[in-house]
């Protein structure tokens, strides 16, 4: 996950020995690293940076695919049209709105099932890990029908099974209404990656030397100051790592809404808004001015996580 | 083709059954090729169905006597989604799209730039006779004929007649909506009406104002920025009327906001159901299900038909329009072949069959006279009736951003308010359709 990133060591060793001829053993070296990483390149270019660009240069232009003779260079038009829409706005809510809950509840879920898996015993521990971890096996679009069937108010069971919680009655119908159709999407949100981040944390928790809490607890520490003043600092980089992975991933959400919802009754999300734009209305350049602002918001979130909360993606691996 | 070189008999104790054998599948590899080289293939883009299509593909491929050969390739489930798919493969100049089965509303998207090819007179000639006029209205684009219509579907109001008798109501006569929500209201039960975000959203809005005298687009076949609107009129204010009060007093149901055709006439074969409008697909489907065991056998006795409610007690009803028109890609290899498949797939004789096994109507007047049909659908008639009186949804290019528009202001029913949603409906939709708004 974290290959891209190299140790800052390498770094400057890299830069000192660039000062210097390169052996022939060096140069053979550089030759079979660009052989190897040479076609997941071009492919890297072809596949991510081309469709970049080319959205890039179709969102400058008025073109809807069923009317390609009337395409015009209307250059920030369609960034004017959209930054000053409602629906933009409302869209981008939701968005951050489930990237920020679901995100939290995870992280705290997902720190738990960490420390359980830690602590469980060595016989159950495979069990254990393969159980918290098949939700995050099944893929999103089959977890999104699951969880609309279940709470569907023709087919569900959820109503029947829970009509002893206030608020849940058989006529209730989640899906048609904001919060509790959000309720629903970001509830089978978190069940489906809780594992991964839990997965994350685990690994951050297995760096945490023993010595160090053993320590700690000779000197009398309870186990919340162990938590806290032990084990939570030392795993700030795994935390960091997870929340931003998480947070990327949920601000890109698009399979549950548009299983459950398709947008109806103000649920929509920004990659749904692309896509309708796009795919549904045929609108070329729009759409790609969409995607081209959901790409920035996405930019803006890797950017503020490592430059402001100063996230190591390194720490993670334990490379440090 | 040297296949049999493949089959060369390894087991030497049965030398001479292998070599037959050889020979035999050389044989049949070989006039597989041969044929496959010389009949033009013509790839049939089909809606999913009960195998109806596929079956008149075979037919057509026998009658032809070796002229061509219909492969069927099955389109995604939602029209929204076939619509998609279409479009983007013939902006992309696809070959392979020989036939296509187009759903009417998208078709002036798909004609206005050329994306399909010109139907040739004398087809067009054929293909036209005794069929019902909503129908051939949705398969033309400019006064032209621009696809052939395949088969006419319309929506009927099924009732409960237990219900119907118990409120007191005279189903022989026409019913108006005020009636059938009355009589729900005072037998406590619910309508089957299609109030979810959808497509069917818009065909029940366009009904209703079709039948209030009114239509949603004034001129449809003005350029984008010129598009007039009829919505804030008398019939756009009674349409919204009526969806408001079935959404506001519980009419429609627990599940009204969501619920689509299916939905509607499983609440219909409930204890609740009464009335419902939907398409004739309930009448096989009840059917089948009574037959599963998984409905009670009397359900069908308590089931009755007639033409859509009115929403005027002195105008006649026009109730929604939808079915299936054949359009041949511009691009295709081979127009005019796919325009003689066309004709043997419109045939009447196709088109009974294709009710009778799939339950989906004939555009055909023609074809209603197979006394099967009378048979398997006691109220063809009344569908026939009904695909006369009924309104195509608005023909224009931009019909998925008005169908969207609509749907996005009046569902669900209970947000709906006859004083204000038509306005904020016609201001988004042009909004929209100047560009200046985000769908």
């Amino acid at each position: 996950m974290s290959t891209t990133v190299k140790p800052s060591s390498t770094g400057t060793k890299a830069g000192k020995r660039a000062a210097q001829p390169y052996s022939e053993r060096a140069k053979g070296e550089r030759r079979l690293g660009w052989l190897l990483a040479g076609p997941a390149f071009v492919v890297m270019l072809a596949v991510t940076a081309y469709p970049i660009v080319q959205a890039g240069y179709d969102s400058l232009f008025n073109y809807r695919l069923t009317a390609p003779s009337e395409r015009e260079f209307i250059g920030l038009g369609n960034y004017g049209v959209i930054l000053t829409d409602f629906v933009w706005w409302r869209d981008l809510g939701v968005t951050l709105l489930i990237t920020v809950i679901t995100v939290i509840v995870e992280l705290i879920l997902g720190f738990a099932l960490a420390l359980v898996m830690h602590k469980a015993l060595k016989s159950v521990r495979g069990l254990l890990r393969t159980a918290i971890l098949v939700p995050y096996g099944i893929i999103t679009v089959v977890s999104a029908f699951a969880w609309f069937y279940a709470f569907d108010i023709n087919s569900g069971y959820v109503n029947n099974w829970f009509d002893w919680v206030p608020g849940i009655d058989p006529d209730l119908n989640w899906f048609a209404g904001t919060w509790t159709s959000l309720f629903v999407i970001m509830a089978s949100e978190i069940w489906k990656t809780t594992p991964f981040i839990s997965l994350l944390l685990l690994a951050g928790l297995a760096q945490v030397p023993d010595e160090l809490t053993e320590a700690a607890e000779v000197d009398g520490a309870t186990w919340w100051e162990r938590m806290s003043r032990v084990i939570l600092p030392n795993m700030k980089a795994a935390i960091m790592v997870a929340v931003l992975f998480r947070a990327l991933d949920a601000f890109r959400i698009f399979d549950n809404v548009f299983i459950m919802t398709n947008g109806a009754f103000g649920t929509e999300v920004l990659s749904l808004l692309a896509y309708r734009t796009s795919i549904s209305r045929l609108e070329i350049g729009m759409g790609s001015a969409v995607s081209v602002l959901l790409f920035i918001c996405v930019l803006l979130i890797c950017f503020i996580a490592i430059k402001l909360f100063k996230v190591d993606l390194a720490g993670a691996r334990g490379s440090k | 083709m040297p296949q049999h070189e493949r089959f060369e008999p390894r087991n030497r104790k049965k030398p001479r059954a292998l070599a037959g054998l050889t020979l035999a599948l050389g044989a049949m590899l070989l006039s597989g090729c041969s044929e496959a080289e010389s009949v033009p293939t013509l790839t049939w883009y089909i809606n999913p169905d009960d195998g109806g299509q596929a079956a008149i593909a075979e037919r057509c491929t026998a009658d032809s006597g070796g002229t061509y050969r219909i492969e069927t390739s099955l389109l995604p489930n939602d029209a929204a989604a076939q619509r998609e798919q279409l479009a983007r493969r013939l902006a992309a100049g696809d070959s392979s799209l020989d036939i296509m089965s187009l759903d009417p509303p998208f078709i002036p998207e798909l004609a206005e730039p050329g994306f399909l090819a010109p139907v040739p007179d004398d087809v067009a000639q054929r293909t036209t006779q005794n069929v019902v006029e909503g129908a051939l209205a949705g398969a033309q684009w400019k006064d032209e004929l621009v696809t052939v219509p395949f088969w006419a579907n319309t929506q009927l109001l099924w009732y409960r007649k237990s219900v119907a008798e118990a409120a007191g109501l005279d189903m022989s006569q026409p019913v108006t909506w005020q009636q059938i929500m009355d009589a729900a209201a005072s037998q406590d039960k619910f309508l089957g009406v299609q109030g979810q975000r959808g497509e069917s959203m818009t065909v029940w809005v366009n009904a209703l104002i079709e039948s209030g005298g009114g239509q949603i687009i004034q001129n449809p076949e003005a350029p984008a920025a010129e598009i007039e609107l009829g919505l804030v009129s008398e019939a756009g204010r009674e349409a919204a009327e009526i969806v408001s009060t079935i959404g506001k007093e519980g009419l429609g149901g627990p599940g009204l906001a969501t619920q689509d055709e299916n939905f509607s006439m499983i609440l219909f074969q409930g204890d609740k159901g009464s009335f419902m409008v939907n398409w004739p697909f309930v009448w096989p489907a009840t059917n089948s299900a009574v037959e599963a065991g998984s409905l009670d056998p009397e359900l069908i006795e308590d089931i009755g038909w007639t033409l859509y409610p009115r929403v005027n007690a002195n105008e006649p009803t026009a109730p929604p329009l939808g079915g299936i028109n054949l359009g041949v890609g511009a691009a295709s290899d081979h127009p005019d072949l796919a325009y003689e498949a066309i004709e043997c797939i419109v045939s009447p004789e196709n088109q009974a069959e294709y009710f009778i096994t799939n339950g989906n109507p004939p555009s055909n007047t023609e074809a209603y006279e197979d006394p099967r049909i009378e048979e398997a659908f006691p109220m063809a008639d009344t569908i026939r009736e009904s695909l006369e009186l009924s309104a195509p949804r608005p023909q224009t290019p931009y019909y998925n951003e008005v169908s969207i528009g609509l749907q996005q202001n009046w569902a669900p029913p209970r947000s709906v308010d006859p004083a204000t949603t038509p306005e904020q409906t016609t201001e988004f939709i042009l909004a929209v359709l100047r560009g200046e708004s985000l769908l």
